[in-house]
């Protein structure tokens, strides 16, 4: 099982360096051109990004902030990260994300009085059997008939949601004004981490967070070893020669979209038992949008999934305490996020960028 | 002789890893036809690609009527007079001909293009040249043979006084081959120069005046083909002797292994592709197909291995009946297949080499347990493989994407043959390839024949179908129309049957009579 190693690790490093620079380098970039914009802005980047670095990694508290806001996008992204491998772009996550939120919310309820890791791994479960459930359909007509999963899963995340502000709204409505879930027992709730590691002094961040690293780590190992993991990448690169192979394009489909779909699904469930304990219908700040973009970010590579999320993570916590000491908008924060996507998704750009430098590089060299 | 229209001293070019180029010289005379002859990867697209601005040498200099020039782009070099033909077109498809060919050039008349002087002026050049073309036809819609004669158009369009042609061939029918000939001549008959690459050697015998050839990235030696013979250039080109007819035992039939019974298979369109066909292959025996591309071999061969559901009929394989069943159903049952399009079809080119090894036998042990892989034995298979079919690669881990043609195929060959199948159906195996792989690809096809194996060969190319096969059935428009053994048909007979000569009559015959292939 284990590969026998051939490359020598120089040529591994450099292989890894090469496979690292676009995100970087978009990262760099995104970072650059978000500067100008606060000088523009009249706001001095040099006070912004130290605050914002502060925000998202100053302490134990901070840190612990920036994974809270990673985990979900940590799921959404491996989840669109596995779609994406398969030649399939699951564009409603959120939506798969909302069922299992609804599946938590109902379940621990249901499970009060029973035993927190059985009722963890029973919520785990049956957030993931939901996700991929929703996906089901848009797979299923994907497969049988050829409709896009754009427009499906889309059209799918527009239902999901519809269905959750509808139960929330009535049938699973909390006694009392606000439309939300009643609270779970501790029982069906994530513990949080600071119980375990004590540095992470009393921020929020749950187990969640070590889960969805777990969940990459597999999927990674699903995707490189197993003929599972094989066939959905056959299928994306090229179909026709798997069908050749005598891979069925359709059953693949089908499985890998239900996949990414429960991978969506259990971002809703530890949203729910780690972070809100509740449902209500604004739980997700469009995680499954998000999901995306640290998916590109990561090149649809488990492992990068994980370093994409806490990027986001990181961003987004930073960008209150920049608000506050540099009094930069957290506005500019989306920038440079829409900035990262944009250089990621023309990697063209960057790669070109990274060829120049690395020309002129070695014309000074010589 | 007058000094020559284009002059190349010296030229290098490196690629990361490769010298593609290494110090090629070669000079073009005008009314003159030079065949560039090389082995896939020679160089020789590198090199014209350079004189067509489209990259820079990194040694060397081009001259163009006894001046240096520095080649900048292809706008360039069309202003110096060189026209190119690539390999790939590069026509843009729902343009009409005279749309492709004015591109770039347009008369215009009043800022507008001026259209119908524009397909004036493609009729002209079209019945100057013998390239018949209709100049309002949609490229999308056109033959690839025309095709080509739009981009020879397009050269020409904008007085091309030198036209190179990179593998012009590759892609044409035989009788399209000849058409291209005439025109070739044609065009240096009006003073026009040809550099003409291929790496077939019968095309270079019959229409260059003088041949170069490169191996390696270098010029190994200049001829003409009145000073040399086929095997002489196979030399030049291989650097070694290359035998064209493969030895061959007769065959010792043994168990029927294929059964095909009154086949039909709907193409695409749901139109009847294959029309009721019936025959069979027994052990050690190669069967041919021989046709012209588009008479149902294509769905024929899907039909067989699990790719497209026949409409009726049946198809056993040792008795067992998979009319009906998957392409996995037909791999596990023994059927393997060399796919007609490899990088369709028969690769996956962004997998490494033992990612594609494994491709159709990766559920199977040793290869996996329980669904996970186990890479120790994967890799090894593939470096025996890999030794044992001669693939020329750093490694097993290298994408195939970064391999030659030839080695593509050796690829698949290794992981079809390797599954030790019952059935080898091999389609256009040696297409694309040069006289090397050529060799290689059928002693290997000859070898599972001897080792009791039953093929199932399809091939437009007459010289393969007669070397190679114990039968030979001929298919035009969805039925099999004539049944030769081995060494029975000339290629004139051949050729007949399949461009239907005769084939009208058979149909009709066959509706009437109900007698059904021979
Ligand atoms: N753009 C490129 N980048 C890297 N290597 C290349 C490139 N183009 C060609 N090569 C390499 O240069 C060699 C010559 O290729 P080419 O000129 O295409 O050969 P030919 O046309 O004779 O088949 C081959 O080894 C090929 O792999
Ligand atoms: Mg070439």
């Amino acid at each position: 099982m284990a590969e026998p190693s051939v490359a020598t690790r120089g040529q591994k490093i450099a292989h890894l360096l090469r496979e690292l620079a676009v995100p970087v380098v978009s990262v760099m970039l995104a970072m650059g051109i978000g500067s100008v914009i606060m000088l523009v802005a009249g706001y001095d980047p040099l006070v912004a990004f130290p605050a914002m670095l502060k925000g998202a990694f100053g302490g134990g508290r901070q840190i612990g902030e920036t994974l809270l806001r990673a985990t979900p996008l940590m799921f959404t992204g491996l989840a669109v990260a596995y779609g994406f491998r398969a030649g399939l772009f699951n564009i409603g996550a959120e939506g798969q994300l909302f069922l299992g939120g609804l599946s938590a919310a109902w379940l621990g309820i249901v499970l009060a009085g029973l035993p927190q890791p059985f009722n963890i791994v029973m919520m785990l479960l049956a957030g993931a059997a939901i996700g991929a459930a929703w996906a089901f359909v848009p797979a299923l007509l994907k497969a049988k008939v050829g409709a896009h999963e754009v427009i499906t899963t889309m059209m799918f995340t527009y239902i999901g949601r519809y269905i959750v502000s509808w139960l929330v709204t009535g049938p699973l409505k909390a006694p009392g004004q606000i439309p939300q879930t009643s609270q779970l027992p501790p029982e069906s709730t994530l513990p949080r981490m600071h119980d375990l590691f004590g540095f992470l002094a009393v921020s929020r961040v749950h187990l969640g967070f070590v889960i969805g690293v777990l969940v990459a780590m597999l999927l990674w190992w699903v995707l490189k070893y197993t003929t599972l993991g094989y066939e959905a990448r056959a299928v994306g690169l090229n179909p026709w020669a798997s069908e050749t192979g005598g891979i069925s394009v359709p059953s693949t489909t089908i499985k890998a979209l239900c996949i990414s779909g429960a991978l969506a699904g259990l971002a809703g469930v530890t949203e729910v038992m780690g972070v809100h304990y509740r449902l209500h219908d604004q739980f997700s700040a469009g995680f499954g949008f998000t999901g995306i973009a640290v998916a590109l970010l990561a090149k649809n590579n488990p492992l990068g999934v994980i370093a994409a999320a806490i990027l986001f993570g990181a961003l987004s916590a930073g960008a209150g305490t920049m608000q506050l000491e540099a009094f930069v908008p957290t506005k500019v924060i989306f920038i440079i996020q829409a900035l990262i996507i944009l250089f990621v998704a023309a990697e063209q750009l960057a790669r070109w960028i990274i060829g120049r430098t690395r020309r002129v590089g070695v014309e000074h060299a010589s | 002789m007058a000094s020559p229209i284009i002059e190349m001293r010296g030229l290098t070019k490196r690629f990361p890893g490769v010298l593609a180029n290494d110090e090629v010289s070669l000079s073009l005379h005008s009314g003159e036809i030079v065949a560039l002859l090389g082995e896939n990867g020679a160089g020789k697209s590198t090199l014209v690609n350079m004189v067509y601005g489209l990259l820079t040498p990194d040694e060397g200099s081009i001259l163009v009527d006894g001046e240096e020039v520095n080649i900048r782009s292809p706008r360039h070099a069309i202003d110096l007079g060189i026209g190119m033909v690539h390999q790939h077109f590069m026509l843009v498809n729902p343009l009409t001909v005279t749309e492709n060919i004015v591109l770039g050039a347009e008369p215009t008349r009043l800022g507008a293009i001026d259209f119908p002087a524009a397909r004036a002026s493609v009729r002209e050049l079209s019945s100057q040249y013998g390239l018949k073309i209709d100049p309002d036809a949609v490229v999308r819609d056109l033959a690839v043979g025309m095709q080509q004669r739009a981009e020879i158009l397009k050269a020409l369009h904008r007085d091309a006084r030198v036209l190179i042609l990179d593998e012009p061939t590759a892609v044409l029918t035989p009788q399209e081959v000849r058409e291209l000939f005439s025109v070739v001549r044609s065009l240096v008959a009006d003073g026009l120069s040809v550099v003409f690459i291929t790496h077939k050697l019968e095309e270079v015998m019959s229409i260059a005046d003088r041949v170069v050839v490169m191996r390696d990235g270098a010029v190994v030696g200049e001829t003409r083909p009145a000073d040399t013979d086929m095997a002489g250039l196979a030399r030049m080109m291989v650097g070694r002797d290359v035998v064209f007819r493969v030895e061959k035992k007769p065959s010792r039939c043994g168990d029927t292994v294929l059964e095909v019974n009154d086949l039909s298979v709907l193409d695409e369109r749901r139109l009847e592709a294959v029309k009721g066909v019936s025959f069979s292959v027994c052990a050690g025996e190669i069967v041919a197909i021989a046709g012209v591309s588009g008479n149902g071999q294509a769905e024929l061969v899907e039909a067989i291995t699990g790719l497209r559901r026949p409409a009726a009929g049946t198809i056993a394989l040792k008795g067992k009946d998979i009319t009906h069943g998957t392409a996995r159903e037909a791999i596990e049952t023994g059927v393997s297949h060399v796919p007609e399009d490899r990088h369709r079809r028969g690769l996956v080119l962004e997998f490494n080499l033992m990612e594609n090894m494994i491709l159709g036998d990766h559920r199977l042990a040793p290869y996996s347990k329980r669904g996970v892989f186990d890479y120790n034995v994967i890799s090894e298979v593939s470096k025996k493989r890999i030794a044992d079919y001669d693939v020329r690669t750093p490694s097993e881990r290298v994408k195939a994407e970064a391999l030659s043609g030839g080695n593509q195929q050796k690829v698949v060959l290794a992981r079809e043959l390797g599954r030790d199948p019952d059935l080898l159906v091999a389609a256009q195996p040696t297409r694309g390839l040069d006289v090397g792989a050529i060799e290689f690809v059928h002693s290997q096809i000859l070898a599972e024949r001897d080792s009791g194996k039953a093929v199932l060969l399809i091939s437009l190319e007459l010289e393969e179908v007669q070397s190679l096969a114990d039968r030979i059935l001929v298919m035009f428009e969805g039925r099999i129309v004539r049944e030769f053994e081995a060494g029975e048909a000339s290629d004139e007979e051949l050729g007949y049957f399949m461009t239907g000569g005769g084939g009208a009559k058979f149909a009709e015959a066959t509706v009437e009579g109900g007698a059904v292939d021979g």
